[in-house]
């Protein structure tokens, strides 16, 4: 099975190298997909469509905000479906011993992350606010708050980071994220223009369009944010536990 | 060999990027398929996924450009200093510019960036996805190795479960939906065994009801206290169905009255002899997989 | 706000399934409600769309999120909403499906998988989300994001069955990781050589640059072909398909069968017709030649693979793979006809898949089983479930007045005036193979034959079952109605196959397809 496994293999590797030859040279300026009119027009007029200086936030929650959205979905399915397979699905029959692990937490390594939490989320909180000027944005300071509760739930135990953090709780805030941004896309129809285009809300706000749009990213980035957060959490707590969120790691 | 033009030269020096993405994409390809831990096949996928985000981040690399992010120089809400002659500095405003061509060519495109954002998300959404799965199928079949589980599905196609699909009503086991389905397989290697499947029950059912003499000796051994002992018990119903089932159908059509009755209790305890003595008949021929006898 | 129909096909499932997320928690009894009034909504709005692309000029609809309108910005700076005509009746026909499986899904939910119906309706009405996008959307990156949308909807709604459901599914979730990746590695491929992702702009720089030739186009289409082909489940690449759609649950079997496959047909139609080009895909290429005796033997071996099975769910499967088989076979013929066919088909596959599936679901709640040997006295005992099932029997053989017949009529059509013998050959053999099924299937009900051939009645339609048995048991209206609803589609689609028709030749119209013989 393995060596007969080669066979497609080979051939898609014989297919992929086939078409390298023809591929424009390795940062040539003047590839097609460098020079397009699309990829300049990003680079040159991101400023003074939206005023935000890094241009690919502006191109991932402004120009390209659609995508970005169904991407939170994706999220918010992932952490959906997980509870949808794991939920009941280990019944009093279930085969594998649990092994009770009784530990107290060590006390070097909860004062230590005691310590440490306060910083990590003000940093995620500074990654999600800061995205618009250096990398940044809602999915990476969704990620590193997730892991600030994921942390709670090593040092501790994971009950502790339940008790904090409840599976209910992730669900309506991860819900709540993909209301937010698609209740900005909503208000910017009801104001006149197309879902999700932002500088329609410079009618009911007193900023200019252009600032508008910046606006806007920020709160579909909180928006991202927080379904990134809940769902890490929650990905974490029934992976661990085999959706029993008792014992875990 | 290495001047420009060459075979070795344009795939190997200057397109260096794409080869090693391939390469990647296929290691990725090949454990996906050929492994047979399913960890290990999500470890695959995850290496198969990487290699494309690669391609595409190698997509976008400009030669002497600096990342997506606006200079200050040409920061839309910057001020930059600037130096003049004399020693002081001066702060200037502007406000946000269309930049021209030639600045243009200083920035990275940041298409690619945002795609592959996208893409690891989709990637990382999939891969918590399957890893789920992996433990609803160790809860459920106690192993994750693939060839393992298949074997463990068809016993369980073969032996207790019968062809009436339980539904279950109370919500502390997961709803088994499953059909007994000898003919799953698509290489049809096991459809002889329903036809002989069928015909057994015929006996069984006889055996177990209570207005039917239980003249077919084949079935007397076999009582439906021993039908939940999997598919390996039974020993002398097997000698006998292989010799029984054109005789035991003409006893049917005899006997055509009260089986209706007997047969909705009946079948579900008949139907898994009968798959198990089915299964012992078909081990009469060779076959790899003979449980002993 | 009504300029922005194509917007609220969308709006509606999205904010619905959050709604039953959150709102579920709750009471779950709040969820169906929200599904159906979703569906209902975004059904409402879909036909409104449908207005207007007839109504409006080229009889399309551009629609930007974002609004990057084209006057002011280059094509292809925000994504686009392309909504045309076959685009706009594939997402009428998914809103359908949709919305009469929504209404069917009330009993069976909470019968097999009690305690979270939330999580279900979220995860049914998200992939009706993905569904209507794919068939919308004109930014060939967004739709890589929407195939994983329905996927991964799909992956969890066929694993919330058994533990069989689980295995099925990892081996869904391998496979059709493969194949969404082949895909955004095709889109890789040509935006390296385009420089732009919204599909026209892709064909403009197709034509613009001359681009026919080059190894790399050739490959992303080879990339885009294997990815989308993977994903419909042409054989051989149909493996996951059997079964993952028999151990799924009855509602999400109902749910995906019809769609998945026929939605990703659209894709290929929308590929090979407006991404790469008429000229392109059929004339640069050489799989105009290779494909229709590929989809041959795929119909050969699905229809064989669909004859040894002995359950209905099983059968059924099959019977999809060799439906895909037909349909691929109706594009790549590379004819005016073949395309009416296979785009017609798409339609009525749709129609007359959930009309089966709705009927094996409910014979299923009733009968306890789906093994051919089970059904005995059925037509006494559900006379309409039987009735709405060999109604889509009917019209998978390709019975007058079904759809099924003027589908198939369309697409032997053009095997014909292409010139491709085998693809006829197969389609008629095929349609013998199907005539056998159901042919069977009904004797088995019918008579007393079992399998092994014996004969349990008495003869004179004695079927050798009690009163009890055949007694008039039909199943609950909620299940009922919708099949019979659908039932009623396929005739009427059947009966008013011309207006259809009509419209598939307008969108058909834009492109320069052979109606003669052939290539």
């Amino acid at each position: 099975m393995k060596k007969l496994s080669l066979i497609p293999v080979l051939l898609v590797g014989a297919l992929l190298i086939y078409a390298a030859e023809d591929f424009p040279e390795w940062g040539s300026p003047s590839a097609p997909a460098s020079a397009s009119p699309l990829s300049s027009h990003f680079i040159s007029n991101t400023g003074v469509d939206t005023e935000v200086p890094n241009m690919v936030t502006a191109v991932l929650a402004d120009y390209r905000g659609f995508d970005t959205m169904f991407e939170t979905v994706v999220v918010f399915i992932a952490g959906m479906a997980v509870l949808a397979i794991l939920k009941n699905s280990s019944g009093p029959n279930s085969k594998k011993k649990i092994f009770h692990i009784e530990t107290e937490p060590d006390i070097i390594v909860t004062n230590t992350v005691r310590l440490l939490i306060p910083v990590i989320q003000i940093f995620a909180f500074y990654v999600l606010a800061h995205g618009h000027v250096s990398p940044g944005g809602g999915f990476q300071g969704g990620v590193v708050m997730g892991a600030s509760f994921i942390m709670i739930a090593l040092s501790w135990d994971l009950d502790t980071a339940l008790a904090r953090f409840p599976v209910e709780r992730c669900t309506v805030v991860a819900g709540l994220g993909i209301i937010l941004y698609g209740g900005i896309g909503l208000l910017s129809m009801f104001l006149g223009g197309e879902f999700l285009d932002y500088a329609e809300l410079a009618n009911i706000f007193p900023v200019s369009r252009e600032m508008a749009r910046y606006h806007a990213m920020l709160g579909v980035e909180i928006g991202v944010g927080l379904t990134v957060t809940a769902i890490m959490f929650s990905l974490y707590a029934n992976l661990s536990t085999e959706g029993r969120l008792k014992g875990g790691l | 060999m290495f001047e420009d033009g060459s075979i070795i030269n344009e795939l190997f020096i200057e397109r260096l990027n794409y080869l090693i993405y391939v390469v990647l994409l296929l290691i990725g390809l090949h454990a996906m398929i050929a492994k047979n831990n399913l960890i290990k096949k999500l470890i695959g996928m995850s290496i198969f996924q990487t290699a494309i985000i690669l391609f595409y981040v190698s997509v976008g690399v400009k030669e002497g450009a600096t990342i997506p992010i606006y200079l200050p120089e040409h920061d839309p809400h910057g001020s930059h200093a600037s130096h003049s002659d004399g020693n002081e500095t001066e702060q200037s405003n502007h406000g946000p510019v269309v930049l021209d061509a030639e600045l243009v060519k200083g920035y990275s495109n940041p298409l690619p960036h945002v795609l592959m954002l996208t893409a690891i998300v989709v990637g990382v959404a999939t891969l918590g996805l399957a890893l789920a799965l992996c433990l609803r199928i160790y809860q459920g079949y106690g192993t994750i190795e693939e060839d393992e589980i298949l074997a463990k599905i068809e016993g369980q196609e073969m032996g207790t479960k019968p062809s009436v699909v339980v539904k279950s009503v109370d919500s502390s086991k997961p709803a088994t939906s499953q059909s007994a389905k000898p003919a799953s397989k698509p290489k049809g290697s096991s459809s002889p065994s329903p036809k002989r499947s069928k015909a057994s029950p015929r006996t069984k059912a006889k055996a177990t009801s209570p207005t039917t003499k239980a003249k077919t000796s084949g079935a007397k051994p076999v009582s439906p206290k021993r039908k939940a002992a999997a598919s390996k018990s039974t020993t002398t119903g097997s000698k006998k169905s292989p010799a029984k089932p054109k005789t035991a159908a003409s006893k049917s059509t005899t006997k055509a009255k009260p089986k209706p009755r007997a047969k909705p209790k009946a079948k579900p305890t008949a139907r898994a002899k009968a798959t198990s003595t089915a299964k012992k008949a078909t081990a009469s021929k060779p076959k790899p997989k003979t449980p002993k006898k | 706000m009504m300029e922005n129909a194509i917007a609220w096909i969308l709006i509606f499932p999205l904010f619905g399934s959050v709604a039953c997320a959150i709102l579920g928690m709750g009471n779950k009894k709040i969820c169906y409600p929200i599904a159906v009034l979703s569906m209902a909504g975004s059904l409402w709005a879909g036909i409104e769309a449908l207005r207007q692309v007839i109504a409006s000029e080229e009889h399309t609809i551009s629609y930007i999120f974002g609004g990057w309108t084209l006057d002011q910005y280059p094509r292809g700076v925000g994504i686009e909403f392309y909504a045309d005509i076959l685009g706009i009746l594939i997402t009428l026909v998914v809103l359908g499906v949709g919305l009469i499986v929504a209404i069917y899904s009330k009993l069976p939910v909470q019968e097999e998988t009690p305690g979270k119906e939330p999580l279900f309706y979220t995860l049914f009405l998200l992939q009706i989300t993905g569904l209507a996008g794919i068939c919308l959307t004109g930014d060939a990156f967004n739709l890589y994001v929407l195939i994983e949308v329905a996927a991964l909807t799909g992956y969890g709604l066929i694993a919330m069955g058994s533990n069989r459901a689980a295995a099925a599914t990892f081996n869904y979730v391998m496979l059709g990781t493969i194949g969404a990746s082949l895909y955004l590695l095709g889109v890789g491929y040509i935006y390296i050589k385009t420089g732009t992702l919204n599909m026209i702009g892709i064909q403009q720089a197709i034509e613009a640059n001359g681009l026919a030739d080059s190894a790399t186009m050739q490959v992303a289409f080879v990339l885009v072909g294997i990815g989308i082909l993977i994903k419909m489940a042409f054989f051989p690449f149909h493996a996951w398909l059997p079964n993952a759609y028999c151990n799924a649950p009855t509602t999400t079997s109902c749910l995906l069968a019809p769609l998945v496959t026929k939605v990703m047909i659209y894709v290929m139609i929308r590929m090979v017709l407006s991404v790469f080009g008429v000229e392109f895909s059929f004339e640069s290429t050489m799989w105009v030649d290779v494909m229709p005796w590929l989809v041959v033997v795929a119909i050969l071996c699905a229809a064989i693979m669909a004859l040894a099975q002995r359950e209905i769910k099983r059968m059924l499967a099959y019977l999809i793979v060799a439906e895909v088989g037909y349909m691929v076979g109706g594009i790549w013929i590379y004819n005016y006809y073949g395309f009416i066919g296979s785009i017609f088909h798409v339609i009525s596959d749709a129609c007359m898949t959930l009309c089966l599936f709705l009927g094996a679901g409910l014979i299923l709640r009733k009968a306890k089983t789906t093994k051919f040997d089970g059904l005995r006295g059925l037509f006494g005992k559900m006379p309409l479930t039987m009735t709405g099932f060999f109604i889509g029997g009917f019209s998978i053989i390709g019975l007058p007045p079904t759809c099924g017949f003027f589908s198939k009529w369309y697409l032997i059509t053009g095997g014909m005036v292409s010139q491709r013998w085998e693809y006829m050959v197969v389609l008629m053999f095929s349609t013998m193979v199907m005539v056998v099924l159901f042919f069977r299937l009904i004797e088995r009900i019918h008579l007393a034959v079992t399998e092994s051939g014996e004969n349990l009645g008495h003869g004179h339609g004695d079927l050798g079952l009690n009163a009890e048995q055949t007694r008039f048991d039909e199943g609950p209206l909620s299940m009922l109605i919708p099949l019979l609803v659908s039932a009623t589609i396929v005739i009427v689609v059947g009966i008013y196959n011309q207006d259809v028709v009509s419209l598939i030749e307008i969108f058909l119209s834009d492109y320069n397809l052979p109606r003669g013989t052939g290539h």
